[in-house]
């Protein structure tokens, strides 16, 4: 297989740093043809023959309002492509797992882990990441009350938990300090900020959310 | 991961069709949670994956005579938040509540929630060869069990992880399933299956089936129900111990009863004993403990797991007398 299975493969090969992989990056994207066998009788017409599999494809992604090209293997996971190949680095890739929180980004408006969610599968959904929220340089209210309130130490958990926080205020603007917590509780902050974090997020539900 | 082709399927048709008939060649994502990490992980290498996203008309909640149905499609977060299942079906409600965390509620499907793959750390380890993947033993005997079966466990000793599929059981759900040649609906009961009768799988479907609803009857007037997990972390995490309680209740007096406890054993486990001590009678404070210590009738803890028999006692207890 060629060089590019490392550089979409989710980051689980410890190939992740994007200077290693503009270095690599150009390798031909291979479609190769998988064995394997479909049953299918009477319905043979409807079904994709082996020859037909797509293990890779060119694909169109709605990031932040744009339309953007890129082709992608099948198993690249969605925070890969946002990351190095879209170069939108604000979207953090941290336990791979679906346990941290750090890949959050919005698709279809709802918070989603994007370590989670394949490429492939993003087509024809909002993704909203990060970079999306500003508008005219202008922060967003959960962005400012981040910044004003304190609401991280390292940073690294940061993005997510601002799209996680997007996520909570627009299904419900005026949320509970419970409500608060639980609306957060898919997102991880080592640095345990929560306090902080919470204080942020009632904040920014108090300046309008978004 | 393994690289694989994917296919996007357009009906349920083509997608079980598109499956084929061996679970090595091929895998159906849903939401793909759990199948992503699976794949991660390497502990499932399949070379195609059927994507449902595009297949109409299988995400909906709604109300058909007697019946509550939903559509295998529909996310995790859409069941907690319905106002037809919170009126009907409180314990489900909670139990969807309670599943992971917001964004994996979001992403997640009902249906890949009861079908979802054992947490057993030796099966989700690719380099461990254990009973389940076909191999010769359950490390899980003699390893680390803290978070395995004390029901139920026969030379492997899971436990299901679908919080749903429990608070499903306590309501007599039914699995409709699609097949190459049409479809079919079965009682959850025996949608899943212990190891004793299968030791690969959890539940019946074949490498060629997938769950298309699941309906639920509405309980007769009179029925409360609940639903209390214990974790060891206030959120994001899979149940230490379960259990979906719902009562039809005539004044304090009970006149049916379903006891499912969840994180017991390889299925979602119903209690007959703890059922059996219920109906009939009034419940107070005796009568509960009775049920809560019929309910693991014939437990077998392991090594690091007995202390689950007693959880499982406090809490089934604990969700009846919120009942009355």
């Amino acid at each position: 297989m060629s060089k590019s299975h490392q550089k979409d493969s989710g980051g689980d090969n410890g190939f992740s740093r994007r200077s290693f992989l503009k270095g690599v990056g150009t390798g031909v994207i291979s479609t190769a043809v998988l064995p394997g066998v479909v049953s299918a009788g009477k319905y043979a017409e409807k079904i994709q023959s082996p020859q037909e599999w797509v293990t890779s494809d060119a694909i169109t992604l709605n990031v932040n309002g744009e339309n953007r090209r890129v082709t992608v293997e099948s198993r690249a996971t969605l925070v890969s492509v946002l990351r190095n190949e879209l170069n939108l680095t604000g979207t953090k890739n941290g336990c791979g797992t679906g346990e941290c929180g750090a890949c959050t980004v919005l698709i279809d408006g709802e918070p989603a882990y994007s370590c989670l969610t394949l490429a492939m599968d993003a087509v024809g959904r909002k993704i909203v990441t990060i970079e999306g929220l500003a508008e005219n340089g202008q922060l967003s209210p959960v962005q400012q009350a981040f910044l004003e309130y304190d609401g991280y130490q390292c940073g690294y958990c940061t993005p997510g938990q601002i799209m996680a926080a997007e996520g909570l205020l627009a299904k419900n603007p005026n949320p509970s300090t419970e409500e608060i917590k639980r609306g957060m509780s898919g997102n991880l902050c080592r640095c345990a900020a929560y306090q902080h974090i919470f204080i942020s997020v009632a904040e920014a539900a108090k300046k309008g959310g978004r | 991961m393994k690289n694989f082709a994917f296919v996007r399927a357009r009906s349920v048709k083509e997608a079980v069709l598109s499956l084929g008939t061996d679970w090595n060649e091929a895998a159906v994502m849903g939401g793909g949670t759990d199948l992503i990490g699976e794949m991660k992980n390497y502990v499932h290498t399949p070379n195609k994956v059927v994507n449902l996203r595009a297949v109409p008309d299988l995400k909906y909640i709604k109300q058909d005579g007697n019946l509550i149905k939903i559509g295998a499609l529909t996310s995790i977060a859409a069941v907690e938040t319905d106002t037809l299942i919170k009126s009907n079906f409180a314990a489900l409600s909670k139990a969807a509540s309670l599943v992971a965390s917001p964004q994996l509620r979001n992403m997640g499907t009902i249906a890949g929630n009861i079908c979802q793959r054992p947490r057993c750390w030796y099966y989700r380890d690719s380099g461990i060869e254990c009973l389940r993947k076909g191999g010769r033993l359950c490390y899980a005997m003699v390893g680390e069990n803290k978070y395995h079966a004390v029901l139920g466990g026969l030379g492997c000793y899971i436990v299901h992880p679908s919080d749903t599929a429990v608070s499903f059981t306590a309501f007599d759900a039914k699995i409709k399933i699609a097949h190459p040649d049409g479809e079919k609906e079965v009682n959850i009961e025996e949608f899943f299956v212990l190891p004793e009768d299968d030791l690969n799988r959890e539940n019946i479907l074949k490498p060629n089936e997938i769950v298309t609803e699941i309906s639920v009857p509405i309980p007769e007037n009179g029925t409360k129900s609940t639903f209390i997990k214990v974790q060891e972390r206030g959120v994001w995490d899979f149940a230490v111990a379960g259990v979906a309680v719902s009562l039809k209740l005539d004044g304090n007096r009970c006149d049916k009863a379903r006891i499912v406890l969840g994180a017991a054993a390889p299925i979602p486990w119903r209690s007959l004993d703890a059922e059996k001590e219920l109906e009939g009678r009034t419940i107070n404070e005796e009568t509960a403990q009775r049920a809560a210590d019929a309910s693991v009738y014939n437990n077998m803890p392991m090594t690091g797991n007995a202390y689950k028999v007693q959880l499982f006692k406090n809490i089934v207890k604990r969700a009846i007398l919120e009942l009355v």
